[in-house]
């Protein structure tokens, strides 16, 4: 099994076909036709795609009836909301109608406009944002590489199995471990301590509060994150070290030349993603770690959203913020997209 | 699955020596490895030493890596607390019956769309797909909970996540390479789909049937935002809005149940800690052997034949 540039040209670009062997008990793949036909009666096929839907249905009706459930819940749960996003033109009462009762236009989108709160909080957002694409991106791929050096398969699976671990845990245990290594009394603090220093309130210090969300966002990533790029790395030829080394070609040259670009597409790949769901940072996180008193650097678009809409109960005021924050995050990832369609020739889809 | 492709041995067999250089930098990215490991597990020892530690070494500052002044007397508290097995009964309550739902439905929905003799497959997939990119957002997701009448019940807790489409997508291919000529014997054998996929391919398909229902059972037991938006009687949360309250101050050491006022003080010191130790515990003691589904699960996903 190899990750063959991940990008094709299919919806389903990231998550493409699999082997059974990894995990399938079946021995040997016979590829399937792509599309079945039917003989009918008279003896003459008819290709599945021209098949009218009630024949279809009466044929399969066991096979459809696999789709009732989940696509029910696809509507309720995914569609639904998203038409409730409605809301944010239109005056929600609470025991009204979910869809709002009256259309008030664009007033809704000039009050975040006009609100000081939101757009510090936006800044918020675009900072850790950026920092998170600049820090946290980056450092899978050096692990990767670093691993990728490891000649003892045992060293390599035990550093792996530990490092995967922070993967599993809960964001309030995440959240619990920040508050015990930063307290007054914590690891940190002792450490800065014995150096001759002062203890720091750190969840009480603005200046701090980014240094601690990245740093917590990389243990619980960095090792996760490694897997596939490990699986890129599997993927590159043997022949071109060989013949990299006979040209001369140094370990430095050859991660240069040869691994760096063999896992370029993987790279470019979640590279996308991430720019995806830079808006939606750490969301989760954010509102467990944040307090008032850090709110300067801490409060980003998702927590103050929260607070406005939960808290304060501004249902279509909160929408309306929600609403941008989707539309940014979905005009991110298409821009991403295209460019690297355009500059890289890869692409999600 | 990782083949080693440093080795400086060519195929053909020759042996090309590492330069000095080179070694010397083996050891160093052995070291920073070692290192690496040893940051990412200090937290969890932290947390264990605090747990067992006295409030007097806790408060002063000097519990790192081991216990000291060695004490259990907030685990007996926090095991004595009836809200906190009643958290975490919720917590495995809700995980059993969130992840069944969800291997219900995406296994069936995979299934079902992994046969290309479907009419409308493109548009089924899509209508899953689309979820991926587009979502209604925390809001909209509110008052719809709060309109279906969800809130305070368990509904709220494990229907709005039963579908993951990546884990989807991933069962979709598997069905994919599930090898027709056993669907089609057993079709000849006079059984219908719904033999078949009972009796023939979900029991042959126990390897990625075990690694999804890994990855949903540890999503719904993590799970807290959900239980901490939509219900409000301490009945109902999980372990881990438990946690989360004690965290945030809502309940304080002291007032747990069953804590006396000579033990205040140690309570107030590690009861987050223990409480953090009781919670994570199940999954440490799974992941050890539970890992290698977890990687396989992702390799599923990402890799393409």
């Amino acid at each position: 099994m190899s990750l063959q540039e991940p990008a094709v040209a299919d919806p389903v670009a990231p998550v493409a076909a699999i082997a059974p062997a990894v995990t399938g008990p079946t021995p040997k793949k016979k590829k399937r036709p792509r599309k079945e036909s039917w003989v009918a009666h008279d003896g003459s096929v008819i290709p599945a795609a021209h098949l009218s839907w009630r024949t279809a249905l009466r044929k399969d009706w066991r096979l459809y009836s696999f789709l009732v459930l989940p696509l029910l819940f696809l509507l309720v749960f995914r569609y639904v909301p998203i038409l409730g996003n409605v809301v944010a033109f239109r005056r929600f009462r609470p025991g009204g109608s979910m869809f709002g009762d009256e259309w008030v236009g664009l007033y809704y989108v000039r009050m975040f406009i006009n609100d000081q709160q939101f757009w510090h909080a936006f800044t918020n957002t675009v900072i850790i944002g950026v920092l998170t694409l600049l820090i946290v991106f980056p450092l899978p791929i050096i692990l990767a590489l670093m691993l990728n050096e490891v000649r003892s398969r045992r060293f390599k699976r035990s550093i792996q199995t530990i490092s995967y671990l922070p993967h599993f845990m809960s964001v309030v245990i995440v959240a619990g471990v920040v508050f015990q290594l930063t307290a007054v009394n914590g690891t940190v603090n002792q450490i800065i301590e014995a150096a001759g220093g002062q203890a720091i309130t750190f969840m009480q210090e603005p200046s701090w509060f980014r240094t601690i969300y990245l740093t917590s966002e990389v243990w619980q990533t960095v090792g996760w994150g490694t897997i596939l790029y490990l699986a890129a790395l599997t993927t590159i030829d043997e022949q071109l070290y060989e013949a990299a080394r006979i040209d001369g070609a140094n370990r430095w040259k050859q991660t240069w030349h040869i691994t760096l670009p063999g896992i370029r597409p993987t790279m470019i790949v979640l590279l996308i993603l991430n720019v995806g769901t830079f808006m939606a940072v750490g969301f989760e996180k954010i509102l467990l770690l944040s307090n008032p008193l850090i709110y300067s650097t801490a409060d980003v678009i998702s927590t103050y959203l929260y607070r406005v809409g939960i808290v304060s109960n501004s249902i279509s005021y909160a929408t309306a913020i929600g609403l941008f924050e989707a539309i940014i995050g979905v005009t991110l990832i298409l821009s991403a997209n295209a460019i690297s369609r355009k500059t890289v020739g890869a692409s999600l889809w | 699955m990782t083949t080693d492709l440093a080795k400086p041995t060519g195929t053909t067999g020759t042996v090309v020596k590492d330069s000095a250089g080179y070694r010397t930098f083996r050891w160093v990215n052995a070291a920073v490895l070692i290192l690496v490991a040893a940051l990412v597990l200090y937290p969890f020892v932290n947390i264990v030493a605090q747990a067992f530690s006295s409030e007097g070494y806790i408060n002063s500052g000097q519990v790192n890596l081991i216990p000291r002044g060695f004490n259990v007397t907030t685990f007996q508290v926090v095991f004595g607390d009836s809200m906190f097995w009643r958290n975490y009964r919720n917590t495995v309550q809700y995980t059993v019956i969130a992840t069944a739902i969800a291997m219900a439905l995406t296994t069936t929905y995979a299934y079902a769309l992994s046969k290309h003799k479907l009419k409308g497959r493109k548009f089924f997939i899509g209508v899953a797909v689309a979820t991926m990119f587009f979502n209604g957002g925390l809001i909209p997701n509110y008052i719809l909970i709060s309109e279906l009448g969800f809130r305070n019940t368990l509904w709220a807790i494990v229907l709005p996540n039963a579908i993951s489409v990546f884990n989807l997508l991933v069962m979709k291919s598997f069905f994919e390479n599930f090898p027709s000529e056993l669907e089609e014997a057993a079709s000849i054998d006079g059984m219908s789909t719904y033999g078949v996929f009972f009796k023939v391919v979900l029991p042959l398909s126990k390897a990625v049937v075990a690694t999804m229902l890994l990855f949903y059972a540890v999503s719904f037991w993590n799970g807290w935002f959900g239980a901490f938006l939509y219900l409000d009687d301490p009945k109902l949360y999980p372990v881990t809005v438990y946690l989360r309250n004690l965290m945030a101050g809502v309940t304080s050491g002291t007032s747990i149940q069953g804590g006396s006022t000579d033990n205040m003080t140690q309570i107030a010191a590690n009861v987050q800690s223990v409480t953090m130790l009781l919670t994570v515990l199940p999954i440490i003691c799974l992941y050890p052997f539970l890992q290698r589904y977890f990687v396989s699960g992702v390799m599923l996903g990402a890799v393409k034949q």
